[in-house]
């Protein structure tokens, strides 16, 4: 009970103190002005994944013991791009929606609230849905199975891309 | 109503999805709290239906039941640690945000209109920004990759349509 709940505490604390609890800002991003989620999302997920393959490296955590999403493309897929015109639409998406309804923006309750009438649709729709949602699930599927090069490569590159990508927001964002 | 460094905030919620992996087993999440919500609420209407419906199901049955699984304890947690962290910078304000040529009311609907859609997406696609991009991507998930690539090529489909929507 207290590892999710001091986890969450500070999850939220790290979304509203970088503004991803604010939906003007947040929006940013598909306009190309400020590029706060895509700087927050790499950085955490470089710095995740650095620490999780040397903690792994190191012998000091088992890799393995890590629950990896299920992979499922076709579902995946149609499910990535209607949920990327609802982040876009919505201007906040389910984690930061949370958070800018916890600072008292009424648009991340309606965003929650929304949230949760989509689930509660999909869910309802299920048997219609089943066909695609289970629609040649293939577990824990990760990109070094499938590229058939080392996690060691793919982690370097991931960073290198990541690099790249925080050197092209800044020239961007002085444009702008 | 000045917010931190992007990048320092980024190395936070790293070390704070690492700690997740190494004290939890597993990353974060939001979507799934939605659903065990979704789940549980089915569940107490109509107990039946929802026992007969695979999805709500495999919510209901989570140990403790929906209310008290992981991710509702850690959405839980967001929503004191964001009210803790905006009230102590300054920055909790009740209000709504939006540009300056929409409405209060037209932002809400837009907001609500949004969240829908991204309900069914993340159901789909088994999770969404937190427990596909930030999670699924730090650990390489292959569909968790898609997942990014998909959600933000239709964000930057979309969002020209909407402009209108932020002018400041």
């Amino acid at each position: 009970m207290l590892t999710p709940l001091l986890v969450g505490i500070a999850f939220g604390a790290a979304l509203e103190r970088a503004g991803l609890g604010n939906a003007r800002k947040l929006t940013g991003q598909f306009y190309l002005t400020d590029f706060t989620v895509f700087k927050v999302m790499f950085t955490a997920m470089v710095t995740a994944m650095l620490g999780l393959f040397w903690l792994g490296r190191l012998g000091i955590v088992d890799v393995q013991a890590v629950y990896v999403p299920d992979t499922a493309l076709a579902s995946q897929i149609l499910g990535g791009l209607v949920f990327g015109a609802g982040f876009a639409i919505a201007g906040l998406c389910p984690g930061t929606s949370c958070v800018a309804a916890a600072s008292g923006r009424g648009d991340g309750v309606a965003a929650a609230v929304g949230m949760f009438s989509g689930m509660l649709a999909a869910g309802l729709a299920f048997p219609w849905l089943a066909p695609l949602y289970e629609y040649h699930v293939r577990g824990a599927w990760t990109l070094p199975d499938l590229l058939r090069i080392s996690s060691g490569a793919i982690v370097f590159g991931i960073v290198l891309v990541a690099l790249f990508g925080f050197a092209v927001a800044e020239r961007l964002e002085r444009r702008a | 109503m000045k917010y931190s460094d992007p990048y320092l905030s980024g190395i936070a919620l790293g070390l704070v999805l690492l700690a997740a992996f190494v004290f939890a087993g597993r990353g974060l999440g939001a979507s799934g709290a939605f659903a065990s919500a979704a789940s549980s609420t089915v569940h107490a209407v109509a107990p039946d239906y929802a026992r007969g419906n695979a999805y709500f199901t495999s919510y209901v049955n989570e140990p403790g039941g929906p209310w008290r699984s992981w991710l509702v304890i850690e959405i839980a947690g967001v929503f004191i640690g964001a009210l803790a962290s905006s009230v102590l910078a300054g920055r909790w304000k009740r209000g709504v945000e939006r540009g300056v040529d929409v409405s209060a009311a037209s932002r809400i609907v837009a907001a609500a209109g949004g969240g829908a859609l991204m309900g069914i997406g993340a159901m789909l696609a088994r999770g969404c920004t937190s427990g596909q991009a930030l999670t699924g991507g730090a650990l390489l998930s292959v569909g968790a990759w898609a997942f990014i690539a998909c959600a933000f090529a239709a964000g930057y489909a979309v969002a020209p349509l909407r402009r209108r929507a932020w002018r400041a």
